[in-house]
Formats: C-alpha cells, structure tokens, sequence
C-alpha cells in the first residue's frame, strides 16, 4: 500500500503503512521509528510507533508540516533495511484460576482447560506491536487462533496488575490495576512498570516475548522477591 | 537550618506540579501530562524571572494554602484565581494574580477558589528542587508518575524550593490578564475524517457542544448532537495528541486533553490547533463549545501569532504601580502623556485617562 500523511492537528501527522495488524506492516512502521529515531530531523519531538502508523510529533514553533514532511520522505526513500531485532524476554505466569478468573468462562466458551489454555498461550514467540493504553501496556501477538475471543462486553473496573489477558488475536500484561475488557488468563509476577528501575517500563515496541507457566509456589517467590527490589528482570532476557 | 521550602498547610482539593509535559516516552505508553494552560503557566514565569517551562503548580477548584519556611520568596500566580496573604501580626490580605509577590518567612499563602476556568497556575521564582523523571517534573496522577510521587499535593507536604531568597528587583505586574480569544475552537480535520458520514462532518461544524460532567485532564466528554461513522467507530489503535476529538461508537465527542492516553481505536474527526488548546484546557463542565475548520498551515499561522502575542505580553512585564496616586513615571513611558498615541487608530488599548 502506498504510504498515507494523514493529519493530527498542528503539532503531529500519522504516516500509515496499512489498515492492518500485520507483521509487515508493522515492520515498516518500526523500520521508520528507528530511521528518524537516529537522524532525528530539527523540530521533530519525538515518534510513537503504533500498529500500522507512526506517529510523528514536532514543534509547529520551530518547524512545519511541509519540512517534516519532506524530512520524513526523504527517511522513507532511504534504506528499508528491517529494524535490529528487538530483545527477547521470558516472562512467568502462573495460571492459576484464582489469579485468572476468565478461564472458567473460556473452558465453557471454548472448551479449553486451564492446562490447555497455558499451553496454547505459552506455545509461541509474541511480537511486542506497540505500547499503549498506560506506560508499560504491551499490545503483543499473534495469540493461537483457538484463543481468539472478542473483547468481554462487560469491562471490567478493576484489573489488577500483572494480570495476563487476551483478545482477538492479541495479548497483554496489565502493568497497573485499571479498567479493562480482555479476558485474564492468569498473572505475571514481574512488574511490567517499576519506578525504581532506572529503565521502568519493561517492553519496548519491537521486543519479543515468550510466557513460561510457574505454579502458585514459584509466582509467589518471584513477586516477594520484586516486592523486595530483589528480583533482576535482566535474569528474564533470553541469551 | 531546614532546606527552603514551602509547606502544605491545606492541600486544596486537586493541586499539581507540572511542566510543559513529559514528551519522549510516549512509545513506552508515557501520556504527556504537563500544564492543562501552558499560557498561564509561561506566563506566570516570566513574572518571576524563570524560565517560561519552569514547572509551577496548576491549580485546579480550589487551591492549597502554602507557608513560607524560608527566607523569602517571590511568587506569581496566572488565572482566575483568589490569593490571601496571611501575615503575622497583620489581618489577611488579599493579593493580586497577574503579578509577582514576594513573600517573607512565616507568611501563609492562601489560594483560593478558581472561577472562570478549570485551572490557574502559581509558579515560584527559581522553581522547586525536585528530581524529573523521566526528564520532566509534570504530575501523571492515573500511573502515580512524576514529583511527590505523582500524585496531587497533601497537608504535610514540603516543596523543596531551589533559592531561599527572592532575586534582586522589585515586584512586576502584567499589564492585562492574557487574552485568550473568543469563538469557535479551530480544528485540522483527521486523521480519520473519512471515516465520518457527510452528515457528521456538517453537524460538527454547526452544532453547540457542552462539556459534560465527565471532564479532567484526561479529557472531556462532549454532549450535544451524535456524529455517525461510516460503518464502525473502531480502528485499529493509532497515537494520539492533545486536541485529538475521538469519537466512540455511541457518537459523542471526546475532546482528550493532556493526560489522554497515547493511542487509542476510536475514528478521530478532527484535532484542536496548538494555538487553542489553553482554551481547551480551561474549559469547565457546563461550558459550551464549537469548532471551525482551518488547515494545517492555517493553524501555523495562527500559532506563530499567538507565539508573538505571548512574548509580547512578556515584553510588557513592568514594575508594580504603586497603589493610589498617578505614577507619572509609567504613564511617560507609555507616551500617554506626550500626545504620541494614534487616538485614531486605536494605537494603543490602554484607556486614556
């Protein structure tokens, strides 16, 4: 598809690559994040990777949309050279019905045990999409078809944090207690968001992402241990 | 001696810090934050000789009162708000805003009610000690993020202040309140304009909007007559800016404001113009709005202008008058007096004496 400038305003535009959650299309957006992300044209504040756009924000005071613009083409017409890999984590979860109070619901709707459920949600590598909703939500995919399932229609109003979720071919980690639709499959005991860090949010756009089932007595340890600022997510990247 | 600083008496009801806003991190989820008016908060620097993205406090409903524990000194507040001074020794006095005060140790700074806007921004000369994250010092209250660990001021606190004296030189004034304009907010329409019926696109041009009870800095809902999508409201989620208007599937505007999220999959009509959002920021549930298109250059302009009104309200910083009595010395250097206004022209918007 030919690429869309679509307008936000005086102080932003989207560059679109596509109507779709797609792999490819998402490699461009993050091939172009990196691009400006590195020659960072005069005025250009900063760059938000989402799905299938990026979007580009800039100071209207010391530049325009007709100079970002051109710059942003120019970085287009340049190397379309994929992005470096993003970094792989393994991320716990236990799926314990108590800290996933959705699998009851998807053994009925879909015929799934809580066994099997970890087992398709643990049985692939996860692309890191984009972050958004709060600081640290990754939107990751692709979940196995057999997990698919529309957004519940009821919200929930409390989420708490480190529930694992699901929806349409989508899945997340809550980094904070917040409203939310999807459907929770268990949690992760490693704060996705932590103050204290000196790099708090977790997962970067790009990064890729693998969930290793923990039972209850090893979930416990491992958030006792963070709770403490005892535990090293570093120990989570894979080698 | 106890580091400068100035103490929370009474928190008011939703007091911040802020700055101009968080950016850079908005690929990580960070929302912006930052001054809900950064107008008032530029300005309110200016009057104390900072830095006009010093951060201040924004005061929102009814503000906090602040006790001086430090040798003096000097602040200014910027917006439709009451200040008290209560003094040892002296009955309570009530202060200006649009100028600077210069407090003394003890002194108890009461700020009042804000009427006539959501907020007011009261910023304090050299600005406060405290650690950015992030690289900024604005309130991000949803996450916790930000000074006093992100949330808003309470009784006890201790703003640690960067000088403990006033600088050198008198108090100043604005000559004006900042003019804010009047009329409709002008938006760009996009980025998902097309995804709206003929029909939505007219309404939105005409129709009266009221800003619903559900408003804060996250954003405000909108009420007044629906937009209708061609086919869903959903997209898949792109980013966001202040001044987005996103429209749910039930038709209803939401005009986000500075802690909206930083990407969202409801279809957005169209985005307020840089130069408007300070009106954004200050309007109040119950207030009604509407919105004329312009375009992307439209809105450069406007902005650029809007950057030179600013610096020349700043320009026009003077001593405070002194009460009472004619200051022959201000009204001569404003060539009221030497007969070189253009009367005619309307050279001059200070009233003729």
């Amino acid at each position: 598809m030919e690429v869309r400038f679509t307008s936000c305003g005086d102080t932003a535009f989207n560059v679109e690559f596509g109507e779709t959650i797609d792999r490819a299309t998402n490699a461009r957006v993050m091939a172009l994040h990196a691009r400006l992300k590195a020659a960072p044209p005069p005025g250009l504040v900063e760059t938000v990777p989402t799905f299938r756009s990026l979007l580009v924000v800039y100071d209207p005071v010391t530049t325009s949309r007709c100079e970002m613009q051109a710059a942003v083409e120019a970085a287009l017409a340049g190397s379309d050279a994929a992005p470096e890999e993003g970094r792989l984590w393994r991320l716990p979860v236990c799926y314990d019905p108590d800290l996933g109070p959705d699998l009851a619901e998807l053994y009925d709707t879909l015929g799934l045990t809580a066994e099997q459920v970890a087992a398709l949600h643990g049985s692939v590598e996860y692309f890191v999409y984009m972050l958004g909703f709060m600081p640290g939500f990754g939107y990751m995919g692709d979940l196995p078809a057999e997990l698919e399932r529309p957004r519940r229609t009821e919200p929930r109003v409390r989420v708490p944090a480190g529930s694992v979720a699901i929806a349409g071919r989508l899945t997340t980690v809550y980094p904070w207690e917040s409203p939310g639709g999807w459907h929770l499959i268990g949690r992760c005991p490693v704060p996705l968001y932590d103050g204290d860090r000196p790099d708090p949010v977790l997962l970067a756009a790009g990064d890729r992402v693998r969930f290793e089932a923990v039972d209850r007595a090893a979930f416990d340890a491992i958030a006792e241990a963070a709770n403490a600022g005892r535990f090293d997510p570093a120990s989570l990247r894979a080698a | 001696m106890m580091a400068a600083c100035l103490t929370v008496v009474r928190p008011g009801l939703f007091a911040t810090i802020q700055d101009l806003g968080r950016f850079g991190f908005q690929e990580l989820g960070m929302p912006v934050a930052g001054a809900l008016d950064p107008v008032a908060l530029r300005l309110a620097n200016a009057l104390v000789g900072n830095p006009q993205g010093t951060a201040g406090l924004e005061i929102a409903l009814l503000g906090p009162a602040l006790r001086v524990d430090a040798p003096a000194v000097r602040i200014a507040a910027v917006g439709p708000l009451a200040l008290t001074l209560e003094r040892e020794g002296d009955a309570p006095q009530p202060l200006a805003p649009h100028r600077s005060h210069t407090l003394r140790q003890g002194d108890v700074l009461r700020l009042g009610a804000v009427d006539g806007a959501s907020v007011a921004c009261l910023a304090v000369a050299g600005g406060f000690a405290l650690a950015p994250v992030m690289g900024s010092l604005s309130t991000y209250v949803r996450a916790g993020i930000g000074p006093l660990g992100g949330r808003p001021l309470a009784e006890g606190d201790r703003l640690p202040l960067t000088r403990d004296s006033a600088p050198d030189g008198s108090d100043v004034e604005l000559p004006q309140p900042p003019d804010y304009g009047a009329g409709p907010l002008r938006v760009v329409f996009g980025p998902q304009e097309d995804r709206f019926t003929d029909a939505a696109i007219d309404t939105f041009l005409s129709a009266t909007y009221r800003v619903g009870k559900q408003a804060d800095r996250m954003g405000l809902r909108l009420e007044g007559p629906a937009l209708a999508h061609r086919g869903s409201a959903d997209i898949p989620s792109d980013g966001l800016v202040t001044g987005s208007i996103q429209v749910p599937g039930n038709g209803q505007p939401i005009l986000l404001l500075n802690d909206h999220q930083t990407a969202g999959g409801y279809a957005k009509i169209a985005t307020v113009i840089s130069a408007d959002l300070p009106r954004a920021g200050r309007l109040r549930p119950g207030d009604s709005l509407s919105f004329q298109a312009v375009t992307v250059e439209e809105a450069e302009a406007i902005r650029r202008r809007r950057e030179q009104a600013i610096a020349g309200w700043v320009r026009a910083i003077r001593p405070v008058r002194p009460t009472g009595g004619i200051d022959l010395e201000a009204l001569y250097a404003e060539n009221l007096i030497s007969g070189t206004v253009d009367i005619v022209n309307g050279g001059s918007d200070i009233p003729l004496l």
